[in-house]
């Protein structure tokens, strides 16, 4: 089980979180004027990254935010986490 | 040499010897320097693609390069559960291939991969469960597909350690069970399309794997960078299941996929208790018996993408509850061993299974958690696929595109507990 550092409350386990997928997707401004090759990569193509990963979490069973880590998906380390609306720290890949 | 034949002839005679006659299954290839097709995964479905595109396809170069060992990734980490009760009749097509394939594929072979069409019987616990069990059991029969409905007292005598008690927090209110459902046993299936594969000429290069793939002025393959060196190709399937997003995205392409780590356990071995496979989505769990006697169960993936071939304990402690509480039986079992594999998901639960936009790359992927019962079948239209340059009519719809164009199949079945 992950030791997750929620930027709100503070380092909680695994259970209390819910997990949102990559971070920083963001959705189109006008649906209606993206081609229909641009609106399949915002809904369905993410980056599945093997290596320093931005995502989403959100402390569903604390505060109920979300925030964003960076974990490195081959050792599962999560390497620093962020509150939502922030830039990813260095090293990230957003 | 020529291969050995598996007979009960043979059986007797090598036991004259005291098995000492037997010889290696495959050859140890040394990569070569050109083939005309490469299949990047050397799991059960990227052998059975060589060994179909040998067999049926008269294809005599081709070769599988497997990082690991043979069988080491999802091959070897499932459940091996059989079924084909899928809700679409896209989906009917593709697994009732593979099912109606692994009746006789031990025959086809030469090679006993144990398929035991024990049945495959799915709780329903909640009026929810009873409809869309029911909504499956009518979509099946339409499509041709054996599936029936069980009450509770029928479910109880089908697996007589089911604990049909009213009582429970999530009571079994029926099943809906497919009979020509079951188990097969999945090691021999990677090391049977193996040894078919080698005797048809195939190169299965063990301990190989791809760091580049290059492409032509055009833009299409025209060769593999590899841990062993260079290979020409012009033709190159990747079977690579949780790695194929590392892979495709070595000649730029990307696909809709996830991966995620899904975990199984099995007890301690016991004396045959378990007759059939049940599964619940409900409340996550699925189990099974296999032939040594260890009880084979299976979880939901855990919640995040990872690449490292292992998950959380409370995930299977999750599922180990649910366990208990529909056998309680199994309440003092102990159990021996729990493990991870890395499941590429995709958005609709489909599989993609087709041509790429780079000319001479092919994929087939997205198995997610239910890849090993649909073996046969999908490396035989994959075979094909990449054969005729098109896709077979059974895999014509899970195709890459599907995603842009909205033709999702989207198969709530195709998860054997929620995700």
């Amino acid at each position: 089980m992950l030791l997750i550092h929620c930027p709100h409350c503070g380092t909680r386990p695994e259970l209390e979180f819910a997990y949102g997928g990559e971070a920083h997707v963001a959705r189109p401004l006008d649906p209606a004027a993206v081609s229909d090759d641009d609106w399949a990569t915002y809904l369905y193509l993410r980056k599945n990254t093997k290596g320093v990963h931005a995502e989403r979490w959100r402390h569903a069973r604390g505060c109920g935010r979300f925030f964003n880590a960076l974990r490195d998906t081959t050792t599962d380390r999560i390497l620093v986490t962020y509150k939502a609306g922030e830039r990813a720290p260095n090293g990230g890949t957003p | 040499m020529p291969r050995q034949r598996f007979s009960g002839l043979s059986l007797l005679w090598n036991s004259l010897g005291q098995h000492r006659g037997w010889r290696e299954q495959w050859r140890r290839a040394e990569p070569k320097a050109e083939y005309d097709a490469v299949i990047i995964g050397g799991g059960g479905h990227g052998l059975g693609t060589a060994y179909y595109l040998a067999a049926e396809h008269g294809l005599t170069r081709i070769a599988v390069l497997e990082k690991g060992w043979v069988g080491g990734g999802n091959t070897g980490r499932n459940t091996t559960i059989i079924r084909s009760n899928y809700l679409f009749d896209e989906s009917a097509r593709l697994y009732d291939h593979a099912v109606k394939m692994w009746a006789d594929l031990s025959q086809v072979l030469n090679y006993n991969v144990m398929y035991s069409p024990r049945g495959v019987m799915m709780l329903a616990h909640t009026v929810h469960d009873v409809q869309s069990a029911k909504r499956h059991i009518h979509a099946n029969r339409c499509n041709g597909v054996d599936n029936e409905w069980l009450t509770p007292e029928e479910a109880q005598a089908y697996c007589p350690p089911l604990n049909i008690d009213p009582g429970l927090r999530y009571p079994v209110l029926g099943a809906a069970l497919q009979r020509r459902g079951g188990t097969a046993r999945h090691d021999a299936v990677a090391w049977g399309y193996a040894r078919a594969a080698d005797a048809l000429g195939v190169d299965i290069v063990e301990n190989c794997e791809v760091t580049g793939i290059s492409r032509d002025a055009s833009g299409a393959v025209e060769a593999l960078e590899t841990s062993r060196g260079l290979i020409r190709t012009r033709k190159v399937g990747v079977v690579a299941a949780g790695n194929t997003s590392v892979v495709l995205g070595m000649a730029g392409v990307r696909v809709p996929l996830e991966s995620f780590p899904l975990q199984a356990l099995v007890s301690e071995p016991v004396k045959p208790i378990f007759p059939c496979v049940v599964m619940s989505n409900g409340i996550h769990a699925y189990i099974s018996q296999s032939d040594k006697g260890e009880l084979v169960i299976g979880a939901g993936t855990d919640i995040y993408t990872s690449y490292t071939q292992r998950g959380a304990l409370h995930v299977n402690m999750h599922t180990l509850e649910a366990i208990c509480e529909l056998f309680p039986n199994f309440r003092r079992l102990r159990m021996l061993r729990n493990w991870g594999g890395i499941v590429d998901v995709t958005p609709d639960r489909s599989p993609i299974i087709g041509k790429t936009p780079v000319p001479g790359l092919y994929v087939n992927c997205g198995w997610g958690t239910g890849g090993f019962k649909a073996t046969p079948g999908s490396a035989h239209v994959f075979a094909w696929t990449l054969a005729h340059d098109e896709p077979h009519p059974i895999n014509a719809a899970f195709t890459l595109e599907r995603f842009r164009d909205g033709h999702l199949i989207d198969e709530a079945a195709a998860a054997a507990v929620a995700h």
